[in-house]
């Protein structure tokens, strides 16, 4: 299961959809919307994404991923549109047989995430709207 | 050729659309498509970086472009 989504996300269907019989492990991480930016209230989040690519780079995130561990399953979501404080942004699920594997291979794929998929935000403060990291 | 465009994140508030249809050279690279843009719209020279994707892959500066490419403006990505 790799997909952007513009509704809430079923946190449990994505777990569900990593669980394999060879798993003893199932390491979730969820990214959730935090109220503030460096002691600033934040209001609420716009998240933008380029579908295509998004859902191309999650899936060679995945697969790379899945070179380096022994994954069983791997599922990568994220949401688009705004989002209120609390929310999660994204839920990555990954089985491994043993659970140092399912540590390490969910922190490289919410890492590289981070760093390659084509997915904006813009943070809504009361007195106006930035878009995270575009400017140095 | 007239390459089409598409903007994202702060590019699209810089440039007030969401589809940019450009004129480029025959023999357009990816450089010179960044080159002439942040000329354009200096705005773009103040961002942190800015990339060219061409058919949901990101593109190297010397990769020349075609009128059929689908061409993306990416501005730095934050997701998660």
């Amino acid at each position: 299961m790799i997909a952007i989504t513009e509704g809430p996300i079923n946190t449990q269907a994505v777990i569900d959809a990593v669980q394999a019989d060879g798993a003893g492990a199932i390491n979730v991480f969820i990214g959730t919307v935090r109220n503030q930016t460096q002691a600033k209230p934040v209001i609420q989040l716009d998240f933008e994404a380029y579908d295509s690519m998004a859902v191309k780079k999650m899936q060679e995130i995945a697969n790379q991923a899945a070179e380096r561990w022994p994954i069983q399953k791997v599922a990568i979501v994220h949401r688009k549109g705004t989002l209120q404080i609390g929310e999660a942004a994204v839920v990555i699920a990954v089985s491994t047989p043993h659970r140092k594997a399912s540590f390490e291979a969910c922190e490289y794929i919410i890492d590289t995430l981070k760093q390659v998929v084509p997915i904006w935000k813009k943070e809504k403060f009361e007195d106006g709207d930035v878009w995270v990291a575009a400017h140095p | 050729m007239q390459v089409k465009i598409a903007l994202f994140g702060i590019t699209k508030e810089i440039i007030g659309a969401s589809k940019l249809n450009y004129q480029l050279s025959e023999t357009a690279d990816v450089n010179q498509l960044l080159n002439n843009l942040r000329a354009d719209y200096p705005a773009l020279q103040k961002l942190s970086s800015l990339m060219i994707a061409v058919n949901d892959d990101y593109a190297t500066p010397e990769q020349t472009l075609s009128a059929h490419d689908e061409i993306a403006l990416i501005p730095p990505v934050c997701g998660g």
